[in-house]
C-alpha cells in the first residue's frame, strides 16, 4: 500500500512539475521551465501581472500560481506540494512553513494590507465609521477568526473598543466581499486591495483603528524548490522597485 | 444433482467483475483509513466534549433531517408527477430537476441568494411582506440542504414509480377508488422502498453539505455552523481538530444509515 501510495505522489509529482528537469543548466534559455507559485488570494491580481513580467524577462519560462487561503497553501506546501515560491498573506501561516523547514532561508515582509469597511455603494445601513457596525438590527459579516482577515478584524474592533454581533463568520475575505456585493449584507471588513478590486460594486470606508491591526505579507523561496534559481528571481522581482508599483497599484502599502 | 442455494448462481465470481470490485473499494475505503491513521486517539475525548462541537453536531442532525422532510414532502409529488403525468415538456422539467446535481454547490448557494436573499427575486418580497429574511439563518441551512438534496430522492422515488406494476394501480380504479386514494393506499406503499432509499441518500447529502450552506446560510456557531463548516474552518488552524470532527461526522452517519437501513429497506 505504501508503495502504491508513493507511486501515485510520484506521478502526481512529475505531472505538476511538467518536465521540471530538462535543461537544468540552461538558466533562462530556451528549455521549457516552470516556476510554481503558491500565494494568497488577495494576491491574485498583481501577481499575475508580475507573473507576466517575469516570463518576458526569462524565455522559456512559465509561471504557475496557486492562489487560494494561505493557509491551506501552508498545509498543501508542508505535505509536500511540489512548490518553488510561497507568498502568505500573514506571518502566522508562513511561520507554519518556516517551523516545517520548507523554506529556504527567512522570509521578508513585501507588503502590508489593512482593512477598511466594505458598504454596499448606496449604504443602506448609513455606515460612516468603524462604531456603526456596533448598531442593533445592522447586519455585519466578518471573516471567521480561524482565518487571517478574520483575526486582523478581531484585533481592529478589539483596539476600537466596538463589539460587533456578526451575522455570519465567513470562510474568506471573498465570501464577506460577496455577501456585501449582493446587499445581503450592510457591512463587513475586507481588506481595502479587495475593497480596491470590487471597486464598481462595494464602497470601502477607511477607518483609524485598522492602524493597530495591519497584515504583514512575507514571502520566501522553498527549501525542496524543483527550479531554486528562478525561485531567487522571482522573489527578487517582488521585493524590488517594479514589485512595489504592482503592489501599491493593488492596493497594497510597501513594507 | 442437488439444487444450490436459490439465490446464488453457480461457479467463482469471475475475476474480471471481482477484480475492478476490490479496486473500487480501496479507493473508498483508503481515504477513510487515512484519517483514522491520522487520527489524535488520545486527544479524541477532550475533543468531543467541547460545547462548540456538539452545537454542530446537533445542527447539523436536525437540519438534515428537516431538509429530507421537505424533500419528501415536495420531491415524492415532485417524482410521481414526473413517473405518471404525460404532457409535452416533461423532459425539461426532468433535467430542470436534476440541475442541483451538476451545480457546483456553491453557485448553488449563490443562485439561492439571488433567489431568496434580502435583493432576491423572492426574497425581495418575502422581506417587505413578511419581514422574513432567510440568510444567516437555521431555515437557510435548511433550505440551502434541501436545494442540494432533493433531486436525489426525486430521481430514487421517480425510478421505483416506474418500475412499479401499473395493474395495481388500474385494478384499484376499477373498483372505484378516486386518484388520492390510489396514490395513499396502493402506490405509496408499493414504492415504499424507493422513497426509503430516496430519503436515506437525500439525507446523507444533506448531512455532508458544505458549499451551498456556507455560501447561502454564511457561518455562526449554534445558528448556521454545521458539522461540515466547523471542519473546514478547524482545517485553517488546526488540522487533528478537523480529522475529529470529520470521524464524528462519519461515525454518526454510519450509525444512522446503517440502523435506518435494517429498519426501513431490510426487505429488499
Amino acid at each position: 500500500m505504501k508503495r502504491m501510495m508513493a507511486a501515485a505522489a510520484a506521478v502526481l509529482t512529475l505531472a505538476a512539475a511538467g518536465c521540471g528537469d530538462t535543461g537544468g543548466k540552461r538558466d533562462g534559455g530556451g528549455g521549457a521551465k516552470t516556476l510554481t507559485v503558491f500565494a494568497a488570494a488577495s494576491l491574485t491580481e498583481s501577481f499575475t501581472a508580475l507573473g507576466r513580467s517575469f516570463e518576458g524577462t526569462h524565455p522559456g519560462v512559465k509561471v504557475r500560481f496557486n492562489f487560494g487561503g494561505s493557509s491551506a497553501l501552508a498545509q498543501q506546501i508542508t505535505q509536500g506540494a511540489p512548490a518553488d515560491v510561497f507568498a502568505a498573506a500573514s506571518p502566522a501561516t508562513m511561520k507554519t512553513v518556516t517551523d516545517g523547514g520548507a523554506a529556504s532561508g527567512q522570509p521578508q515582509v513585501f507588503a502590508k494590507n489593512r482593512l477598511v469597511i466594505a458598504v454596499p455603494p448606496q449604504d443602506p445601513g448609513k455606515v460612516a465609521k468603524l462604531a456603526d457596525l456596533a448598531r442593533p438590527g445592522l447586519k455585519v459579516v466578518l471573516c471567521a477568526e480561524q482565518v487571517p482577515c478574520g483575526a486582523a478584524a478581531e484585533k481592529a474592533l478589539a483596539a476600537a473598543g466596538v463589539r460587533v454581533k456578526p451575522a455570519s463568520q465567513e470562510q474568506d475575505v471573498k465570501a464577506v466581499l460577496t455577501k456585501v456585493r449582493l446587499g445581503e449584507a450592510d457591512a463587513g471588513l475586507v481588506y481595502r486591495t479587495d475593497a480596491k478590486a470590487a471597486a464598481a460594486q462595494v464602497k470601502g470606508i477607511e477607518f483609524a483603528e485598522s492602524a493597530k491591526a495591519v497584515n504583514d505579507y512575507p514571502i520566501a523561496a522553498l527549501a525542496k524548490a524543483p527550479q531554486p534559481a528562478l525561485a531567487r528571481q522571482f522573489v527578487g522581482l517582488v521585493l524590488s522597485g517594479q514589485g512595489r508599483t504592482a503592489l501599491t497599484g493593488a492596493g497594497f502599502e510597501s513594507p | 444433482m442437488t439444487t444450490r442455494d436459490a439465490d446464488r448462481p453457480p461457479g467463482r465470481p469471475p475475476w474480471i467483475l471481482v477484480l475492478p470490485a476490490l479496486t473500487g473499494l480501496v479507493f473508498l475505503v483508503l481515504p477513510l483509513a487515512g484519517l483514522l491513521v491520522r487520527a489524535p486517539w488520545s486527544t479524541l475525548g477532550t475533543r468531543l466534549a467541547e460545547p462548540q462541537v456538539l452545537e454542530a453536531l446537533r445542527l447539523s442532525l436536525v437540519s438534515a433531517t428537516l431538509a429530507t422532510v421537505l424533500c419528501l414532502l415536495f420531491g415524492v409529488p415532485l417524482a410521481w408527477v414526473l413517473a405518471r403525468v404525460r404532457l409535452p415538456g416533461m423532459r425539461l422539467v426532468r433535467a430542470l430537476v436534476t440541475v442541483p446535481l451538476v451545480l457546483p454547490p456553491v453557485v448553488g448557494g449563490v443562485a439561492l441568494l439571488l433567489a431568496l436573499g434580502r435583493r432576491g427575486l423572492a426574497g425581495r418580497w418575502l422581506e417587505a411582506a413578511f419581514g422574513i429574511s432567510l440568510p444567516f439563518t437555521t431555515a437557510g441551512v435548511v433550505l440551502a440542504e434541501t436545494f442540494v438534496a432533493m433531486p436525489f430522492l426525486v430521481i430514487s422515488v421517480e425510478g421505483a414509480l416506474r418500475a412499479a406494476d401499473l395493474r395495481l394501480e388500474e385494478a384499484a380504479a376499477t373498483l372505484g377508488a378516486s386518484r388520492w386514494t390510489i396514490f395513499r393506499r396502493v402506490t405509496l406503499p408499493l414504492v415504499a422502498p424507493g422513497v426509503a432509499a430516496g430519503a436515506v441518500l437525500c439525507w446523507a447529502r444533506a448531512l455532508g453539505e458544505f458549499g451551498a450552506t456556507i455560501t447561502f446560510a454564511g457561518n455562526f456557531p449554534g445558528r448556521t455552523q454545521t458539522m461540515p463548516l466547523a471542519v473546514y474552518l478547524a482545517l485553517e488552524t488546526d488540522p487533528q481538530a478537523a480529522i475529529v470532527l470529520s470521524l464524528v461526522l462519519l461515525a454518526v452517519s454510519v450509525v444512522v444509515l446503517a440502523a435506518l437501513r435494517d429498519r426501513w429497506t431490510g426487505a429488499s
